[in-house]
């Protein structure tokens, strides 16, 4: 048996070097990004990967010329109320779609769906005439709307309510809880893990999108930090210590997201395929 | 016939619940897609500034520009470039990633994930300045070539078309790879262990099985992947502005970044623009249907 096991392992030796050399390459830019944050340019360029003595100095620079924080609080504002808004609007939709299905509804889904395919670029100036008409350019409104209803969390909110026991919902309809009531203190509780699936991959998507921000806030007061992180090596000289500096303060919260949170965030990407 | 009636009322009761609940979400989506989706059309076919647009003379102007246009037939070509380069050896790399950490027997299986899976965590933007940096003429892959002695000296990777071109599809194939290996990952922990049992009696080896038995099981999932990277590469947009900002001289831009510098960038061409996206779409849309046939060949 003992023999068996090595055995089998000697035949796995291929597997955990190709695996080790994949990690290693996937690790390693963020982890120079890391080292370089606490270099100096010229020690950057020179290629050095180890940690420096620079980082007070990178990051003293980062906020005097940029406003790191009121950038970092915008981020947080929107993907925050972004996130919020579109899994109570999603989750709603998904659970309507579902639990009370009919052949009209069957076929409103499934023209939903269809704005899977609206490309960003293709909406990109009607939405901006719109905001600007609006006046919600550089406010939160401008930055969210657009995604607060998307066809992906409707589709995904919709497979997993199919778990959801609907013999339940006639006993507490005889009990005389309302519709609503039904939502909130029954599926809302019923499908946490789906919530929370949906909310770390919302709050990614919502931190780290670029095109749409770059459109409709247009002030510095209003810009998120994948922005500020793209206008400090917009020139034509980069200080690399204080663009990893900002990279790094940019990848924190997702990085913080991503270790804690793995499992959802990984249920969050497939969550619409099962 | 009292029971009956209110049986009714509370049959439509539900119905209407339903609607009300399906409302907000359905809404918006005609407001935010559909609706802006026509109004690009109809601007498509208009001319002049943001302010003061006529329709076009003829109509179709738009839409004839872009035969003359060399640099968006250049985006274009730019963007199928990544596409069929990337897509293939990404999804390749994916499902083998995934089927060697599907392994019962393998061991550290936890962190090998986690660090396949890590570069999802970072940015669109954040990667790709990380790249640009490590690819800099006096960035760390010229120091480590020129110092091994492969390049004699500092090679401008960025400035260079061809390099600056393969730059993007590495930094494409390593921030997205993970990403599909996950949903791999997910297809191949839904297949039951017996019917690799089942291949194993039949006299299966491991090419075979994974070739008969897994990648017809996975297929859904690997048209999914294909709809969605396609979707995506088309889209191509943070990568081409920050690691490249579409250079040297245009010769790395994607269409969407081509279609954002008409729109915002100097002069606003918003009719041009709008036609252009809407060609996008119409590829986006005709690729994914190409897919789903292929996809749905049941044999």
């Amino acid at each position: 048996m003992k023999k068996n096991k090595s055995a089998i392992q000697r035949r796995l030796i291929p597997s955990y070097i190709f695996l080790t050399f994949w990690s290693l390459i996937s690790v390693f830019p963020l982890y120079w990004m890391i080292t370089a944050a606490t270099n100096t340019t010229v020690e950057v360029a020179r290629g050095k990967i180890w940690f420096g003595t620079n980082a007070a100095e990178n990051f003293n620079k980062l906020i005097s010329q940029n406003d790191l924080w009121g950038s970092m609080a915008n981020s947080f504002k929107y993907s925050i109320v972004q996130t919020l808004l579109c899994l109570f609007v999603c989750s709603l939709a998904g659970f309507g779609f579902e639990l009370y299905h009919d052949k009209i509804k069957d076929r409103l889904f499934a023209l939903l769906l269809l704005a899977m395919m609206v490309p960003q670029v293709a909406t990109m100036i009607p939405l901006f005439k719109m905001a600007s008409g609006m006046k919600l350019l550089n406010s939160v409104w401008g930055f969210i709307l657009p995604s607060i209803s998307t066809p992906f969390m409707i589709m995904m909110f919709r497979q997993n309510s199919r778990n959801f026991p609907v013999d339940i919902m006639e006993a507490a309809r005889m009990d005389g809880l309302s519709e609503v009531a039904i939502f909130f203190r029954m599926y809302l509780p019923v499908m946490k893990s789906t919530y929370a699936a949906a909310a770390v991959i919302t709050f990614m998507n919502a931190w780290n999108s670029y095109l749409w921000p770059k459109v409709v806030m247009l002030d510095n007061s209003a810009q998120t930090m994948p922005m500020l992180i793209a206008n400090l090596a917009a020139g034509y000289t980069i200080d690399y210590g204080v663009l990893m500096m900002g990279v790094l303060f940019c990848s924190i919260p997702t990085m913080v997201i991503f270790f804690i949170l793995q499992k959802q965030f990984a249920e969050g990407i497939t969550g619409a395929v099962k | 016939m009292d029971t009956k009636k209110k049986g009714f009322g509370l049959l439509a009761k539900q119905r209407a619940a339903g609607w009300a609940f399906l409302t907000p979400a359905t809404l918006l989506i005609f407001i935010m897609s559909f609706y802006p989706m026509v109004q690009a059309f109809i601007m498509s076919l208009k001319t002049g500034s943001s302010a003061n647009m006529q329709w076009g003379n003829p109509i179709t102007y738009n839409y004839a520009r872009m035969f003359q246009d060399k640099l968006f037939q250049r985006s274009i070509g730019n963007t199928f470039l990544y596409l069929i380069i990337e897509v293939p050896i990404m999804l390749i790399f994916a499902v083998l990633l995934a089927q060697l950490l599907n392994e019962k027997h393998l061991r550290f299986k936890g962190i090998f994930r986690t660090c396949v899976f890590l570069p999802c965590a970072t940015s669109l933007v954040s990667y790709a300045l990380i790249f640009k940096s490590l690819f800099a003429t006096q960035g760390l892959i010229n120091t480590v070539l020129v110092h091994l002695g492969i390049f004699s000296e500092n090679y401008n990777f960025l400035g260079t078309p061809a390099s600056a071109k393969a730059v993007i599809i590495i930094a494409l194939i390593w921030r997205w790879t993970g990403y599909n290996m996950v949903f791999y990952l997910a297809g191949l922990q839904n297949i039951e262990y017996s019917v690799y049992e089942a291949a194993k009696i039949d006299g299966a080896t491991g090419w075979k099985t994974f070739w008969y038995v897994t990648v017809p099981l996975l297929k859904p999932v690997i048209v999914m992947t294909f709809i969605m990277s396609i979707n995506g590469t088309l889209q191509l947009f943070d990568e081409s502005v920050n690691l490249t900002k579409g250079g040297p001289a245009n010769t790395t831009i994607t269409m969407s970044h081509y279609i954002y510098n008409n729109s915002f960038d100097g002069v606003a061409n918003f009719g041009y623009a709008c036609a252009m996206s809407f060609v996008v779409f119409i590829m986006v849309a005709i690729l994914a249907a190409i897919n789903m046939k292929v996809g749905d060949t049941r044999d």
